[in-house]
């Protein structure tokens, strides 16, 4: 068989709210269910798998299996945070191409805008997690653990704190153009480096938002897709990966992206010279530039020249990312921003990002996730998409 | 009053049986890590089959306390009390998450040489952070 002809995401759909205290989370998934079915032109009724990670209430894939009455033939709950998704749509792939099913759902859905949540709230550790004692006392929230990685990256290559405020205000620069963008003002570095310094080095700016909402993509065997009315969009390659800390050489300037990258690219046979747009986590600026270079779009050290003056925004050179603004400016729903990565890449290879930042004749996009800690346990995933 | 809202919450480690004679040890002021005598490496946090090999001959050792900050971070925002997280790799070759204390309101460099201290967390378990080199 074809490598390019397991499976094709044939529906993306990206909930418009931002905000929705009086809505519940199942119900949300259920909205974005029903939108990414929609898209595709398909019914609950053809769905016969179903993906969601630890977002979704319940028990696993139970509760919403319930909810959404779907007759599932292949269920999956992977849980690596954010980049859940992306792992999902990977194995989604695998389970279609093995004969498990032929229409599988992925949703994302959460609240944390209206409950409160934070980067800087401590998160709650598992009794029994083995680095429990060893962690808990000190105070790893998500933005220390990040800015840990950006204080290293700096010492150890120079990066400047104006070369990660540019990758803030690339993506503000794509959010102006949209209309859901959470934060749709165009800022400058200036502004970024004027903003308060939460975890040193990481000011307020360089922190993605914190959003209500979600988003669901459906994954299905080709055939299915050639008969559906839109753009056809293949996953030609895909990888994941996990990092840690390493205790007796430690180096939390590379992430597993390294590794989720090269499986990614030799899978799909391209390089990452041949991409032309790419959803890249956001988490935080640090998040995208210790990506960037682990993909190899640039040499490991030199992300700080890669994003800086601008070159990111759409049209300033061969490489556009996060054109939906990212979640530095647009969407992190549920604190997990690996379902909103695959969504604008889908809409770039369908040629339906807004007008201003479409990639033009977009053929090949990759997004990339992150999930957990960048300075401390985290996985990675990577998908490479083609249009048909 | 606002003397008490200014002293940092020090989380109770939530000690498991693997994890024991680690903090018997930070209770008498020593600070343990484990070595493999299999492999030669050392790694933390301390597990009886070692994640380099996967050995079972893991061996606690104690260190001299003394290291060298690897990365840090001063959390200025959203939190009660400022506070800096960090990583320290001990002269012995391992890395161990901790907290810098006695810096001030800034994030030593890389590079900073430190000194353990043993800290009372909620609940009197002692947990190890590091500050500035005592004189000798």
């Amino acid at each position: 068989m074809n490598k390019n002809e397991r499976a094709c995401i044939v529906g993306a759909y990206e909930h418009p709210t931002r905000h929705a205290p009086d809505k519940s989370v199942a119900q949300l998934h259920a909205e974005v269910a029903r939108g990414a079915l929609q898209d595709a032109g398909l019914d609950a009724s053809d769905v016969d798998g179903y993906f969601c990670a630890g977002d979704a209430p319940g028990l696993g894939p139970l509760s919403m299996v319930d909810y959404l009455g779907l007759k599932p033939r292949y269920v999956e709950s992977t849980d690596t945070g954010g980049s859940s998704y992306l792992i999902h749509v990977r194995h989604a792939a695998q389970a279609i191409e093995a004969g498990h099913c032929n229409v599988a759902l992925v949703t994302l859905a959460g609240r944390p805008r209206s409950e409160g949540s934070s980067g800087t709230q401590a998160r709650a550790y598992n009794i029994m997690a083995p680095e429990a004692p060893f962690e808990s006392p000190f105070g790893l929230v998500p933005i220390n653990s990040y800015a840990m990685a950006a204080q290293r990256h700096m010492h150890e290559f120079g990066t400047t704190a104006e070369q990660l405020a540019w990758i803030k205000v690339t993506a503000s620069h794509h959010a102006q153009h949209n209309p859901n963008a959470m934060l749709r003002d165009v800022v400058t570095v200036q502004d970024v480096l004027a903003s308060p310094l939460i975890a040193d080095p990481l000011h307020r700016m360089e922190c993605c938002v914190v959003s209500d909402g979600g988003g669901a993509v459906i994954v299905a065997r080709p055939e299915i897709a050639r008969k559906l009315k839109r753009p056809v969009v293949r996953l030609i390659g895909g990888g994941e990966a996990v990092g840690y800390v390493d205790s007796a050489k430690i180096d939390i300037t590379t992430s597993a992206a390294k590794h989720s990258g090269a499986a990614a690219f030799a899978e799909a046979g391209v390089r990452p010279g041949d991409i032309r747009y790419a959803s890249i986590y956001d988490s935080f600026t640090i998040t995208v530039l210790i990506q960037l270079e682990d993909l190899g779009f640039c040499e490991k050290g030199q992300g700080g020249r890669f994003v800086a003056d601008g070159r990111l925004v759409a049209g300033q050179s061969g490489l556009a990312i996060n054109t939906d603004g990212g979640g530095l400016c647009n969407n992190h729903p549920a604190n997990r921003g690996g379902m909103t990565k695959i969504i604008e890449a889908v809409r770039q290879l369908r040629g339906e990002a807004h007008p201003t930042v479409q990639v033009k004749d977009c053929a090949l996009a990759l997004a990339q996730g992150t999930g957990g800690m960048l300075g401390s346990r985290h996985a990675s995933a990577t998908l490479i998409m083609e249009r048909a | 009053m606002s003397s008490e809202t200014t002293v940092r919450r020090i989380p109770a480690p939530l000690i498991n049986p693997e994890a024991q004679p680690f903090f018997q040890a930070t209770a008498e002021g020593r600070l343990l890590y484990k070595r493999c005598e299999a492999c030669g490496q050392p790694h933390h946090p301390p597990r009886s089959i070692c994640p380099h090999c996967h050995s079972d001959r893991t061996k606690w050792e104690t260190t001299a306390g003394l290291g060298t900050v690897y990365s840090a971070s001063m959390l200025r925002r959203g939190v009660p009390v400022p506070y800096c997280v960090a990583y320290v790799t001990l002269d012995e070759g391992v890395t161990l998450m901790t907290d810098l204390m006695g810096f001030g309101n800034s994030t030593p460099a890389v590079g900073t040489r430190v000194q353990v201290r043993f800290v009372e967390a909620e609940g009197g378990a002692k947990v190890p952070m590091f500050g500035p080199l005592e004189a000798k």
